[in-house]
């Protein structure tokens, strides 16, 4: 595949197979997990708004915001750094999930809503109620979203369910490489258009929103947020620990091995259908997790959740993150959104040129994305240093530095 | 002596901000922060960047007037915008921005319906004050918003009234399946029969987002507007306005033998569309660009003049990305500035810029603006004139009637009894 050859991927090493956390690793996980799961909440909980330490419910929100995007880009990076399948779609699972916890808040808003009712406004003014006079206006496929438990079941089967089915059709019929990310794409737009249509039951354009209640707690009371970020956070920690864990296994070999060269593992006897099916219900699976924790934190989620150009941008994190390692695509997702948060305030005018000029010049001349740079920056440095004494005793291959293996490649 | 009234004011204000539950900023050089939330990028940023120069053209226009006057004194308006790039959540987070980080006073922005829906529950929360300017579905009443729009009863009604005083007798509703279309329609089909219009004699067709083929739709219309005396009344969206009055001027159908009454095409629209096959369509809003008021002519010149030169006077803002060609004003654009100018008058009226008491003092303002006088409603709605006109190919509209002082009536069932 085209993209393989220019993105030389480094060849997976042995060593690493026997330990799966470096100790600089373990040292910067534990140091983000501390910053990010304990300062950061308690600063917002226990330091008076006064201060300038104070962390506010909303900076918290935001960022509760961008570790369920980071979530999402784990699963992109499971796919397309480690098995090699580029996905457009992810998005879909993401507001697949949200959707299903979302129809559950709908449902808690009870007589709140603009006109009093028990069931939600959009299905007051939409008539449901002579489509559906058994239940009082709530389509049947609602009913057991009133429980939290059904939804939350939801979150993780319906993303799963499609994700096998798609998966299922596209693998077995060999479909791969643009012609899978074209169809996954696909795949999304006609979902997108499909809840578009207000026939469709889920509030058409305008989406579900307006949530009121999230296990009977008020869903904007500043401890509720602190909650729902805390679990974004550990739901990204989680992830995290999963996906290290699954790329370091004999699975995770064949996954790379996948992406490196698939006829060969197809005639070594390995069914790679499976295995990419296996992934991409994984992944389709983390995006919904991902999709269910954002819903609550931003209080919306409609259909233009699932338009291609979403699913695009998740790829676009994890590209600037630095794909095929874990830590990547995190910093790709919570940057490029802090700074998408800071530039469309600062430079309202101007930031598309700015965001799109940082695009462009890290994926032409940072292939292994911001994780790879120090790397990068040693191979220059290593270079120019050969070039001034080129007397010196050149570096033998097994005397040199592990250039790429920190890095983009693992 | 100045310096002391002033961190009084200041310490005063931010006591009465605190038991309302929010501060805004009124610093030391006498501005007061206000939020423009409209997308400059992404979809709908054609339609919004308008509105953004519009509010900036406002700003400008009361600063250089002398600005706001509480307590004695002369506050700038010092703008803050962002850009939601027609992103649903990043609304709500802009708009939390502007509430928490800016502390603005007030925030005039969004277009469509789900970015309000979006960033509703979040002026609730902190108590903030929202103006929303376009002409929408109805069927919500904030107490933190100010729907400054043409609510359903003050565009597709006195559409109706005037297609039925035209004799027409069969409607075809016609929309893209959004909620306002849909709303809307809904709305009609109840009216029309509260009219004695057969149910047989009402047609109503969504097309998809984004929908390019009538082929099959017009060629229906056609056969519906056979017997004569039928109408078309639209709510289709943006561009899919494109390919259905091509397939329309092609099928040989005219406003002669069946008139279109469309209510999302304004003059800014228009600047996007094929003006010769719109000629004689009809449209309906509370402002025509052609309206003959001296209100009107002189906001039609400021406008003009300020697109050649863009800048907020009084405060240090710097005005970029504006357009000076080919512009115009519509509906949303005046309704935007008809906003400002009212919650100016309610603050100084209030003699504060403390939400709770700027929102009591804004019922019941009046405003004489270019489509004439406008004044708020309890119900956070406009009383305001309606004008139906006919598209001409410059791209303007001829007025051919005019509805004076409709209330707006944001639910639909107390209007239909």
């Amino acid at each position: 595949m085209a993209t393989q050859r220019y993105f030389r991927y480094p060849q997976p090493q042995s060593r690493l197979m026997t330990r799966t956390f470096s100790k600089r690793e373990l040292i910067l996980i534990l140091l983000l997990a501390l910053g990010g799961l304990v300062v950061l909440p308690g600063l917002n909980a226990f330091v008076p708004a006064a201060s300038a330490l104070h962390v506010s419910s909303f900076t918290l929100s935001v960022y509760g915001k961008y570790l369920t995007y980071a979530v999402l880009a784990l699963g992109v990076n499971l796919l397309w750094g480690y098995t090699g399948i580029l996905s457009l779609g992810q998005c879909l699972f993401f507001s697949l999930g949200g959707y299903a916890l979302g129809m559950y808040l709908m449902l808690m808003i009870g007589k709140l809503g603009q006109y009093k009712t028990d069931i939600p406004d959009f299905m007051v003014f939409l008539e449901f109620v002579t489509k559906y006079p058994a239940t009082g206006g709530l389509p049947p496929h609602w009913i057991p979203f009133k429980h939290f438990w059904f939804a939350a079941a939801m979150v993780v089967t319906v993303p799963a369910v499609v994700a096998y089915g798609f998966g299922w059709l596209a693998f077995r019929s060999r479909i791969k490489g643009v012609y899978f990310s074209i169809l996954s794409q696909a795949l999304t737009y006609a979902a997108c258009l499909m809840f578009f249509r207000n026939d469709f039951t889920f509030g058409g354009n305008n989406g579900l929103t307006d949530f009121k209640f999230l296990l009977g707690y008020d869903i904007n009371a500043p401890g509720t947020k602190r909650v729902l970020y805390l679990c974004s956070a550990g739901l990204l920690l989680l992830t995290y620990l999963f996906c290290r864990w699954l790329t370091s296994t004999k699975f995770g070999l064949i996954q790379r091995a996948i992406r490196d060269s698939e006829n060969r593992v197809l005639f070594s006897g390995y069914a790679t259908a499976d295995f990419k099916l296996f992934v991409f219900v994984i992944a389709a699976i983390i995006a919904g997790l991902g999709g269910a924790l954002f819903v609550p934190q931003v209080g919306i989620i409609n259909p233009s959740e699932m338009s291609p150009e979403k699913s695009l941008e998740a790829v676009v994190w994890v590209a600037v993150g630095g794909r095929g390692n874990m830590l990547g695509p995190i910093l790709g997702a919570i940057g490029i959104n802090s700074l998408k948060s800071y530039a469309t305030h600062a430079w309202a005018e101007e930031w598309p040129y700015i965001l799109g000029f940082l695009f462009i010049f890290v994926t032409v001349f940072m292939p292994k994305g911001i994780i790879g740079l120090p790397a990068q920056l040693g191979e220059i440095k290593r270079r120019y240093r050969a070039r001034q004494q080129p007397t010196a005793v050149p570096l033998a291959p097994e005397n040199a530095p592990p250039v790429s293996s920190e890095g983009a490649g693992e | 002596m100045k310096k002391n009234s002033l961190s009084l004011l200041t310490q005063s204000c931010r006591a009465a901000a605190l038991a309302a539950g929010l501060a805004f900023t009124v610093n030391a050089a006498d501005t007061v922060k206000v939020g423009v939330l409209h997308s400059l990028s992404g979809t709908m940023a054609i339609s919004e960047t308008s509105l953004k120069d519009v509010l900036l053209f406002t700003f400008d226009e009361i600063n250089k007037s002398g600005g706001i006057k509480v307590s004695g004194k002369n506050y700038m308006i010092d703008p803050v915008v962002v850009d939601p790039a027609s992103n649903w959540p990043l609304f709500a987070e802009k708009a939390e921005q502007l509430l928490v980080k800016d502390k603005v006073a007030v925030t005039f922005g969004c277009w469509t319906s789900v970015s309000r829906k979006s960033v509703l529950p979040v002026y609730e929360r902190y108590n903030g004050l929202l103006f929303y300017p376009v002409q929408y579905e109805g069927e919500e009443l904030s107490k933190n918003i100010f729907y400054t729009a043409e609510a359903v009863n003050q565009q597709a009604i006195p559409a109706v009234d005037y297609m039925l005083a035209e004799g027409k007798k069969k409607f075809y509703l016609l929309g893209s399946d959004y909620v306002y279309p849909r709303t809307t329609n809904k709305i009609l089909k109840q009216y029309l029969k509260l009219k004695g219009i057969p149910e047989t004699d009402i047609v109503e067709i969504y097309t998809p987002f984004g929908h390019t083929d009538y082929q099959t739709i017009v060629a229906a219309i056609k056969q519906f507007a056979a017997g004569g005396s039928a109408c078309v009344i639209s709510t289709l969206n943006g561009d899919t306005n494109v390919p259905f009055f091509k397939e329309y001027a092609n099928a040989g159908l005219t406003s002669e033998n069946c008139p279109v009454v469309s209510f999302s095409i304004s003059e800014d629209e228009f600047r996007g569309l094929p003006a010769k096959q719109l000629v004689g369509q009809l449209g309906c809003w509370t402002y025509f660009m052609s309206l003959k008021t001296p209100e009107n002519a002189a906001f039609v010149k400021n406008f003009d003049a300020w697109l050649k030169d863009p800048q907020v006077a009084g405060v240090d803002y710097k005005v970029t990305g504006v357009d000076p060609k080919g512009r115009v004003t519509c509906s949303p654009m005046n309704l935007s500035r008809i906003g400002v100018y009212l919650w100016k008058q309610a603050c100084e009226k209030a003699d504060s810029f403390e939400p709770d008491k700027v929102a009591a003092a804004l019922i019941g303002q009046k405003f004489k603006g270019p489509a004439g006088e406008v004044t708020m409603q309890a119900n956070h709605h406009l009383v305001n004139n309606v004008y139906i006109g006919e598209t001409l190919a410059s791209g303007q509209f001829k007025i051919i009637k005019t509805f004076t002082g409709v209330a707006a009536e944001p639910f639909s069932e107390k209007f239909l009894k």
